[in-house]
């Protein structure tokens, strides 16, 4: 599991991990029954302090994303499906609303936007092999 | 103050301090709570080090109170230094030594002293045992100074500005070994720095100092989440900075301007509309933005 923190991001950082490993969850990166990485193996991996992780984790477990086994371990869970479906929508209106207020500035309407972005996946369709 | 029976790693109620005309610690009050790390912000001349110095019992408390675990370093210098682990701005080492005399000498002081802890400590930081003090590399200097605050594994790991004018190599070993102190055992660490960065990723909890004064403090993600970044487009171009009361700091130029706010997010709003400024954007600032603003405000 690779996760990258920013602290020129104002994002809190265990917000920023546990948002990445929704984001592995929802992108099938991280499947149910994956473990995740020991709360000081994290830490030393990222540079931060043991308790950011371990409260990434406490926020993950109380959405349900992942689970602790009683002294082995934090996996995720099985029952992750639809929190995935709502998290891969939050992610990208987010990204859609970066848009949006870009089009604005450039003057380009919704509609001619929608226009555009059919348009652009029509030609990477042939690209993108799953 | 803490009531609870096991008292805090360091508490301080109400310090000031005066050197000559000049308050260099004015009423400053915190705490550092047993298993976390603390995380003392300010710019030069904030009063980090004369704070530091009396948490060390190298300064007596000329007004307020000053406890580290219950104890009073001038009273009682033992039962606190015993539990400290201290590496100083300057890192003042023996020159004259070699590391491994600098070793056997620190370790003659503490009881508690982990020689194999010492030895794989001083492996990793890569530092040759026959080596003279005067002759390490500044890094090098600075990891053997933090070799030996570490190997006696102290209750309270004490650092004032740890990575100061150090290369990034030597600050990643400074914070790989504050986080190994609070994973083990869960031991406590209190330093202070002007890296926001480095205090953003390590800290729990942390306090702004200016001027001898401690104008915020709090858990670090309380910190960050009652801070807002609010980007104002105004109706007409600003010739001078826009009347907006309540916002810390207000920057930009013409049209656009960005305000830093602390919790008082909407009065901010309000009191820009009122000059005819509306949100264009909102976010979280990083710590260092918000030192910043906080920098900019007058704190006399």
């Amino acid at each position: 599991m690779q996760l990258h923190v920013s602290t020129s991001d104002g994002v809190p950082l265990y917000l920023q991990i546990a948002n990445q490993v929704k984001y592995l969850v929802a992108s099938g990166r991280l499947v149910p029954g994956d473990e995740v990485p020991p709360i000081r193996v994290l830490a030393h991996q990222l540079l931060i302090n043991p308790n950011t992780v371990a409260r990434a984790y406490l926020e993950l477990e109380r959405e349900g994303v992942v689970h602790k086994r009683h002294g082995s371990g934090t996996y995720v869970s099985d029952a992750g499906s639809p929190l995935a479906r709502k998290e891969r929508l939050r992610i990208i209106s987010e990204r859609v609303d970066v848009l949006l207020a870009e089009a604005r500035h450039l003057n380009v309407e919704p509609l001619e936007l929608l226009k555009v972005i059919k348009e652009r996946s029509q030609s990477i369709q042939p690209k993108e092999t799953k | 103050m803490n009531t609870s029976a096991e008292p805090n790693a360091v508490d301080i109620t109400g310090l000031s301090r005066k050197f000559g005309p000049k308050l260099a610690l004015n009423q400053v009050s915190l705490q550092v709570r047993r298993g976390r790390v603390f995380g003392l912000v300010g710019a030069n001349g904030a009063g980090k080090t004369t704070l530091i110095k009396h948490v060390l019992g190298r300064l007596k408390a000329e007004s307020g109170l000053v406890r580290v675990f219950g104890f009073d370093p001038v009273a009682d210098p033992v039962a606190v230094l015993s539990r400290v682990g201290y590496l100083s701005e300057n890192r003042d080492l023996p020159a004259w030594m070699r590391v491994d005399e600098l070793l056997r000498y620190t370790a003659a002081f503490y009881p508690k002293w982990d020689i194999a802890y010492a030895e794989e400590l001083r492996e990793q930081f890569g530092l040759d045992p026959r080596a003279k003090i005067k002759t390490l590399s500044r890094g090098e200097h600075a990891k053997a100074g933090l070799l030996i605050a570490l190997a006696y594994r102290p209750e309270l790991l004490l650092l004032d500005e740890p990575s100061s004018g150090l290369d990034p190599v030597v600050r990643r070993d400074i914070l790989e070994a504050i986080i190994r102190t609070v994973a083990d055992e869960g031991r406590t660490v209190f330093f202070s720095s002007h890296l926001l960065e480095e205090v953003e990723r390590v800290a729990d909890d942390l306090a702004m100092m200016f001027n001898g004064k401690v104008v915020l403090a709090g858990a670090l993600d309380d910190v960050k989440e009652s801070h807002h970044r609010l980007v104002f487009r105004f109706d007409s171009p600003q010739q001078t900075t826009p009347k907006v009361p309540g916002v810390l700091s207000l920057t930009g130029g013409g049209q656009e301007w960005t305000a830093i706010c602390n919790g008082k997010r909407d009065e901010a709003v309000a009191a820009a509309a009122r000059v005819g400024g509306m949100v264009v954007s909102e976010d979280s600032p990083s710590l260092d933005e918000i030192f910043v603003a906080w920098a900019g405000t007058k704190t006399e």
